[in-house]
């Protein structure tokens, strides 16, 4: 019986070229207004500066009760779009979505904990603006303090908390929601791997239970081992549905392979913003010349250049380095320092002996006073890394996402004489 | 099981269950106002004693300022404090709830972009604190008449009716604010601006019999809140303090009206208020 049953679901959302960022103010309007009256009096209308963006596009779908959904595609694929379409936080511009059961969503761990609180007064809060009952809260108090492991805290504001119990408390009082339907989004990315076992672990209960689940996430082992159908979306269509294992298969596939310099060099049009703009991106192994096979042994150098536009900026570059499934193996940052106008070039080098053999991402943000990131550019780098294997006689695959040349040795330390 | 929680999204759709929706989530309501209330003053040395201190330091400039200085009269047989103070006391009373609604939707933008609800509840629950800030004005009000030996009238009686018509046109002035608010963020700047203003466009400081036989006087009855700080004060202080029964209908007229047209330019822009946060 289907539970889900979406009709030729469209968003559009208006971008208007002309604003920099936020809200109009009134003075935008009223200047726009004026412009629109001269230039018509004029009679040329270079007035196109708006443009139409369909976030979403003719989607259909109809999900049964306890199928978990896995929703996989790139960044502005239109995921989080659909999210907010069936959590009511916003309303499709076309089509409709027909919904039997409770429905919750969970797009954000901890959504509207105020900091000044304790943890017992959230919890409360919370629950309720996630849908629960005072008495389904109190019924559950336990349970969802024994799972955040916060006991001892539950009277301290939860700004005294360290950031992995803010997460636990806040997933702790998602997972106790009991909705015939659970919509989660990515909150799998933070917390420790622990936890994140925990969290998964929480969302089978829920689908073994017959309710339905519907995941985004990037971390596509997550969704193989939790989803049973997946939804492959691109540039807010959805192009492909079906079993998990077929539909992830396709999407890497799908996913352009191997980026391993992006340049521009043209500042008008290069990515970016009015404060830092992007020059460059490029990765090269330290020994070959070939950029095609690097070896598990071959130390890689990434340089990263961009226009720093504002004057006596404290700028600094903070790097991710992604399995190709999703999953972060660490992040890494450079000292803040402060420039003036000009291009900025930075090196980071991955020694050889350090990764393992697979497909890797890169991600680059430029940070500002070490708080604010002026500008993310995700899978920014793409690429492979080639097994090379020499006094072994194993040719499986090598566990793990890296293989460190440690100093780990044997050696005999007492021999037993035989008489 | 499932069929009670049946629902149908689609463009304008959520119209039908709205009201119900808001019933059902009022648990929420009186949760987020309780929130309010209790994080007001998290860090600040004095505490509760603010709402104490404040209006009690406003009524005393005001004594000095406007009866020491500029000689102001009060009605015959009411002294100036008593009469400051109750228009102080339901003048703040508007004017904080006002401010709390104007905002209420960008203070709570987070929970806008992540989580559904009936959004009316958000400038419904922006009322507590405010109201809680009256409750102890009203105590230093009634603690005062005490002291100027002033008997409370009988006429309190109708006192809820006025605190429900400030209610009313707060909401009314509040929600059109708060959904303009979300497209524009001039409103921000502008509503400091018009509480101050305000306060020396209704009787608080003065008393409406300045206005009576002026040209301008069928404008100033206008206001609504002119009707309710006099109307108010007569509660209070009984047929000493100048009041208009007259003034009643335009008044309440005038605050539904206000409210019903807010009311549904708000349900028209809630659904994409995410779209501009």
């Amino acid at each position: 019986m289907p539970v889900i049953v979406a009709e030729n679901i469209s968003k559009k959302y208006i971008i208007d070229h002309q604003r920099k960022s936020g809200a109009p103010s009134l003075r935008d309007i009223v200047t726009e207004k004026v412009d629109k009256l001269f230039s018509r009096k004029q009679g040329n209308s270079d007035f196109a500066e708006k443009e139409e963006f369909w976030a979403l596009r003719d989607v259909n779908f109809s999900i049964d009760q306890g199928d978990r959904i896995g929703i996989v595609g790139h960044n502005g694929a239109g995921k989080s779009t659909l999210l907010k379409i069936l959590s009511r936080i916003t309303e499709p511009t076309t089509g409709q979505i027909k919904i039997d059961g409770r429905i919750a969503s969970l797009l954000e761990v901890g959504t509207g904990f105020h900091p000044e609180l304790t943890g017992r007064e959230n919890i409360f809060l919370n629950g309720a603006i996630l849908g629960m009952a005072k008495s389904e809260i109190r019924q559950s108090f336990d349970a969802i303090v024994d799972f955040a492991g916060v006991e001892k805290f539950l009277d301290t504001p939860v700004k005294r908390y360290s950031s992995g119990m803010y997460v636990r408390l806040g997933f702790a009082i998602a997972a106790h929601l009991n909705p015939e339907i659970l919509i989660v989004d990515e909150v799998l990315a933070v917390g420790d791997t622990e936890f994140q076992k925990k969290c998964l672990g929480k969302m089978r209960d829920v689908s073994e239970s017959g309710r339905t689940l519907l995941f985004v996430s990037h971390n596509l082992t997550a969704i193989q081992a939790l989803c049973n159908k997946s939804f492959y979306f691109e540039k807010g269509m959805l192009i492909d549905q079906g079993e998990t294992t077929h539909i992830v298969t396709n999407y890497l596939s799908k996913v352009s392979h191997k980026t391993l310099e992006k340049h521009w060099d043209n500042i008008d049009n290069a990515p970016g913003n009015d404060q830092v703009r992007v020059k460059r991106f490029k990765l090269f192994p330290e020994y070959q010349d070939d950029l095609n096979h690097i070896d598990v042994r071959t130390p890689i150098n990434f340089q990263f250049e961009f226009w720093n536009l504002v004057e006596g900026a404290s700028l600094n570059l903070s790097m991710h380095l992604y399995t190709f499934t999703g999953e972060c193996i660490f992040n890494v940052g450079t000292q803040a320092e402060t420039f003036s106008k000009g291009l900025v070039s930075g090196v980071c080098e991955i020694p050889g002996h350090f990764l393992n053999d697979g497909s890797y991402v890169v991600s680059m943000m430029i940070v500002k006073d070490t708080s604010t990131v002026l500008y993310n550019m995700e899978e920014a780098l793409i690429f492979d890394i080639e097994d090379y294997r020499e006094n072994v006689t194993w040719y499986g695959k090598w566990p793990g996402y890296i293989r460190p040349q440690l100093n780990f040795s044997i050696r005999q330390t007492e021999h037993v004489v035989n008489d | 099981m499932a069929s009670q929680h049946s629902i149908t999204i689609k463009a304008g759709g959520s119209e039908k269950d709205y009201w119900k929706d808001l019933w059902l989530n009022r648990q929420l309501l009186w949760i987020l106002s309780k929130r309010d209330i209790s994080v007001r003053y998290k860090q600040t040395l004095l505490g509760v004693a603010w709402s104490v201190l404040r209006p009690i330091m406003t009524m005393t400039v005001m004594v000095f300022v406007f009866s020491y200085l500029a000689k102001v009269k009060s009605d015959p047989g009411v002294p100036y404090p008593l009469m400051v103070l109750s228009g102080l006391t339901i003048w703040t009373f508007f004017s904080n709830t006002f401010t709390q609604i104007s905002s209420s939707i960008l203070i709570n933008s987070n929970l806008v972009s992540k989580v559904y609800f009936p959004r009316l509840l958000m400038p419904l629950s922006s009322i507590a604190v405010g109201f809680v800030d009256f409750l102890i004005t009203f105590g230093i009000f009634l603690i005062m008449t005490i002291f100027f030996r002033q008997p409370i009238s009988w006429h309190i009686v109708f006192l809820p009716c006025f605190i429900l018509l400030t209610f009313i046109t707060s909401l009314g002035f509040g929600l059109f604010f708060a959904a303009l608010n979300v497209r524009f963020r001039d409103i921000g700047q502008l509503i400091p601006f018009l509480v101050q203003v305000g306060m020396y466009a209704v009787p608080v400081a003065y008393s409406s019999t300045l206005a009576q036989g002026t040209w301008f006087e069928k404008y100033y009855n206008l206001n609504p809140l002119v009707g309710i700080i006099d109307g108010f004060r007569w509660c209070l202080l009984g047929d000493k303090a100048y009041f208009n029964p007259q003034s009643l209908y335009s008044t309440t007229i005038i605050s539904f009206v206000i409210l019903i047209l807010s009311l549904i330019y708000f349900r028209k822009k809630e659904n994409t208020f995410v779209d501009h946060i």
